[in-house]
């Protein structure tokens, strides 16, 4: 099936719409009116729809009835619908703490079951932009109250009481008044029986009632599992017969197979078929990249004889795509005004007026997502149904692309979703997938596609590379009177429809039209930036280099201006307001999906996490020579996250760090440990991706290959020890942030200002490397 | 050919000698706990036991494992109970978990050689397991209070 690039977008939008309607292009529009509340106008339907936000704006919203999320069997057994993907944030636990809480249920007794991918019956189930619990708390509680009330309906009923005589235990049901208790098991029958009680007639549990939300104490429902080795992932998935494939993908994105010669690698042990598979026209969107499939009778044996295939590539339109020269692009772009985002005040004339004027560039490269888990996907083509076991954050996405590819409708797909080992926004895309779906049709046989780490790396959604240029204008008083930045970068956008070349909507709202500051004159520019590679999103996003620049910026006008960079900073973001921006023509404010009324850029927030991070950091300690703290700060996915970094750097520019904090205010927090653990990874990958992260190119193809040129931090090179900081919140009827995503944006930053207090030398291209190593070692190495 | 032991069962293998021990594990005996990462040694999700000893699978050929005892994460204790699979869960160390087997692999090998190690010991000999979730810090606290707890086997 063929579809023009519009059309692809359209389709894209469609289900993906809480995500890329920022793009402000295709089907969809945001239109403003009154002050900070967006009204969404969707242009292909009614023009006066209700403005939708959170797990309501997504698609297919939000669900919260109890038959479909909580099963209990007659031995009591509680077994709890999770339709997210688990990839390590604890969805698996959280979503089943916050249902079995309202409950009543055991955590002993309370098993969890992982819903097929099927959005039209259980809602949205996209598991990216931090926003699983964030957006789907209350429908969760909703859920597990409704599924109590029914039990104690079935009580009451089986005493011939009146039901408010009746109340939940854990895991029974109990009549006080005679001191009769039946157990859940021995009412599941007759209490599943019953309708679902309205929403508005719930009696919610008030939170000195919880057992489990907000309170740490849970251990990960598939801990046991996992250190057993016995916990399944997309690639471990299996059926008797299954095949086993890899592929040969372009090299160049936008490439084609010219032609190939199997002979040879066909007659290798093993191998059953060698597959010519299509390549998809540019721009690829979630289709595969085509190329030749190798299917033999083991993984191993695909990979050897893919080594022998002589394939010659056309390698299309890409074919010189080179990073050394396209960051002179960027640079060269980002010298002259470009697309304008934002103007208040008079930048000229704050500079014709500047004591002091600063400026400069900084440069983050293209990122891997490098998920521990390559890309793996088992299909079962069969009596004209497709079932598919995989590794997705999308299993709804997985579902429609497959039915197109196969020209099958959406309910002759089935998608059982795996544990995901990693995903980071890869696994959002189920270009993998499909590539299982057709192969398994045309060998008649349940296929398993493995990407190994080299296909993984080369064929990668490319995370954007970015450079960034400032020009600031301090006045007498040290203050910043005047800023300017410029931000080119490719944007997602390519991958799915025609280039835009320039940011999205969304794109900027990740720190750029964000930005918190209180500064009188602010131009914000935005030029043209083509892509050359499949873009996507990795975690967090845009945040990472809009963050690094911005955040490494303050820190140098902060040491410009002779202050201490935690002050200078909170001056910058003034008194206590919600931001209310006013941006160019043609550029919405982008909030996550989120309400801006209930989460609003709060300057507060801000200012909290920066105040509780530097305090609890010690922040102006006395330190060693060679050592250092640095301070980042950062909003991202109504969250707010601030960072202090502690190095020691020896004289051969040896990089320990001994100590990170950071503070997180995500609103309330479902699972403490969760939150915890998220922070704590990404203050480990923010590190490994500032010292190591870049993906480059050369004559169109990555040039890295394997975990010796693409590394991730080890070990012997990770913070000693890591302090995260949550921000109080009682009130679980307070909004919440996001939680997967926003630990990483101030990471990097944190982690460069403090090496240049440590050193004196200053980092403004990632990856750090070996740029603080002395010239001559430098040589030597 | 080959005839090897995987966790106390004796297998023979008649396909290409050099094919990686790792695919024989995963895809014709389905012992699906070891993971694939890289294929090059580099990330030590494929760490197994090959006569005691920690090893990459990805990289050794079944004919080197010939005679020899294999055992995998699936192997390691008959019940899941190892000082470090506990140690593990106690933590909760995980976040994808896909790269803890061979991390419990490599340092259940730790914990054979130097019962008690030291911060400059795991460094040492973890620093070729890679988590892309970074769960390094909560492995390092894993190791010390399964190596606190002693018997390690």
């Amino acid at each position: 099936m063929k579809r023009s690039p519009a059309d692809q977008l359209i389709i894209v939008n469609d289900s993906r719409r809480g995500f890329l309607r920022g793009f402000g292009a295709g089907s969809l529009v945001l239109a403003f009116g009154g002050g900070a509340l967006a009204r969404l106008v969707h242009a292909q339907e009614k023009k006066e729809e209700a403005p939708k936000y959170g797990g309501e704006g997504m698609p297919h919203g939000l669900r919260d009835d109890p038959h479909l999320f909580v099963e209990i069997a007659a031995d009591g057994t509680v077994s709890i619908v999770c339709i997210r993907a688990e990839m390590g944030q604890g969805v698996r636990t959280s979503v089943a703490m916050v249902i079995a809480d309202e409950l009543g249920a055991d955590w002993a007794r309370v098993k969890v079951k992982q819903a097929p991918g099927d959005e039209p019956k259980y809602g949205n189930q996209n598991t990216d932009g931090s926003r699983s619990l964030r957006q789907s708390f209350a429908a969760l509680r909703r859920a597990g109250a409704a599924a109590r009330t029914m039990l104690e309906a079935a009580a009451a009923a089986a005493w011939a009481v009146d039901v408010a005589e009746v109340k939940t235990g854990v895991h029974e049901v109990v009549h006080a008044k005679s001191g009769r208790k039946m157990t859940f098991g021995e009412l599941a029958a007759k209490a599943a029986a019953l309708p679902a009680p309205k929403a508005d007639t719930l009696k919610l549990k008030a939170p000195a009632e919880f057992r489990y939300i907000g309170k740490g104490k849970t251990n990960l429902i598939d801990g046991a599992d996992i250190v057993a080795g016995r916990a399944q992932y997309g690639i471990d998935a299996h059926l008797p017969g299954t095949l086993f494939a890899v592929v040969a993908r372009p090299p160049v994105y936008g490439g084609k197979v010219a032609s190939f010669d199997a002979a040879g690698a066909d007659k290798l042990p093993g191998v059953v078929k060698i597959v010519p598979l299509d390549t998809t026209p540019l721009p690829s969107g979630f289709r595969p990249l085509g190329g030749v499939a190798v299917v033999a009778d083991n993984t191993g044996s695909a990979i050897k004889a893919r080594a022998q295939l002589k394939i010659q590539w056309d390698a299309g339109p890409n074919a010189s795509y080179d990073s050394l020269a396209y960051r002179k692009q960027l640079e060269a772009a980002n010298r002259k005004p470009g697309k304008r985002i934002r103007d208040d005040g008079d930048v000229d004339k704050a500079f014709a007026a500047a004591a002091k004027k600063v400026s400069a560039d900084y440069y983050v490269p293209h990122l891997a997502h490098a998920t521990m888990e390559p890309p793996a996907a088992l299909a079962q083509f069969k009596d004209g149904r497709c079932e598919v076991w995989a590794c997705t954050q999308a299993p709804q996405a997985a579902r429609e692309e497959v039915a197109k590819a196969l020209g099958l409708d959406a309910d002759k797909v089935t998608i059982n979703v795996t544990l995901l080992g990693g995903g980071f926004g890869r696994k959002s895309k189920p270009d993998f997938i499909v590539e299982a779906a057709l192969l398994s049709r045309q060998l008649g046989k349940p296929v398993k596609v493995t990407w190994t780490r080299e296909d993984d790396l080369v064929n990668d959604y490319f995370h954007a590379v970015a450079h960034s240029h400032f020009e600031a204008a301090l006045d007498k008083s040290g203050k910043v009177s005047g800023w300017l930045h410029r931000i080119a970068a490719p944007s997602i956008g390519s991958t799915f429809g025609p280039d835009p070349k320039h940011e999205g909507s969304f794109e900027l709202g990740m720190g750029i039209t964000d930005l918190p500051f209180a500064i009188p004159n602010v131009r914000l520019e935005n030029p043209e930036a083509a892509a050359h590679t499949r873009i996507g999103w990795f975690r967090s996003v845009y945040n990472i280099p809009h963050a690094f620049a911005i955040q490494s910026f303050v820190a140098e006008l902060a040491h410009a201006a002779g202050r201490d960079h935690k002050d200078f900073l909170l001056e910058l973001l003034g008194p206590d307001r919600a931001v209310d921006s006013k941006l160019a023509d043609g550029v919405e404010p982008w909030n996550y999906g989120e309400d801006p009324a209930k989460y609003p850029i709060d300057t507060a927030r801000w200012r909290r996490v920066i105040e509780t991070v530097t305090k609890e950091a010690g922040w102006g300690r006395k330190l060693a020579k060679g050592r250092g703290l640095g301070l980042a700060a950062h909003r991202s996915f109504v969250t707010y996250t601030a960072v202090v970094c502690e190095v020691e750097v020896g004289d051969d520019g040896t990089i320990v760090i001994p100590r990170v904090d950071i503070a997180v205010d995500c609103g309330p927090q479902i699972n403490p440990e969760r939150v915890r653990s998220q922070m704590e990874g990404s203050v480990i990958q923010g590190i490994g991706l500032a010292r190591y992260g870049e993906v480059s190119f050369k004559e169109g193809r990555a040039e890295q290959t394997n975990f010796h040129q693409f590394q991730i931090l080890r070990m012997n090179e990770a913070p000693r020890e890591i302090r995260v900081h949550l921000v109080a919140h009682e009130d679980f009827s307070q909004p919440l942030g996001g939680v997967g995503e926003p630990g990483l944006p101030p990471v990097a930053p944190a982690f460069v200002n403090a090496l240049f207090a440590a050193t004196g030398k200053r980092v403004r291209e990632l990856p750090i490397r070996g740029q603080l190593k002395p010239a001559t070692a430098e040589k030597a190495a | 050919m080959i005839t090897l032991t995987v966790n106390g069962s004796e297998r023979q293998f008649d396909g290409d000698p050099t094919l990686p021990l790792l695919w024989y594990l995963r895809d014709a005996l389905g012992q699906t706990g070891t993971k694939f990462g890289c294929g090059m040694a580099l990330c030590g999700a494929c760490t197994v036991h090959i006569d005691g000893q920690a090893t990459r699978s990805c990289v050794t050929p079944v004919a080197a494992a010939a005679g020899k005892q294999v055992t995998t994460i699936e192997g390691l204790s008959p019940d899941g109970q190892h000082p470090l699979q506990k140690a593990w869960q106690e933590l909760n160390v995980a976040q994808c978990g896909y790269c803890q087997p061979g991390q419990i692999m490599q340092a259940a090998w730790l914990l054979k050689t130097k019962p008690n190690p030291s911060d400059a010991d795991i460094d040492e000999m973890m620093s070729g397991n890679l988590c892309r979730c970074g769960t390094y810090t909560r492995i390092r606290a894993a190791i010390k209070q399964a190596a606190a707890q002693g018997e390690t086997k």
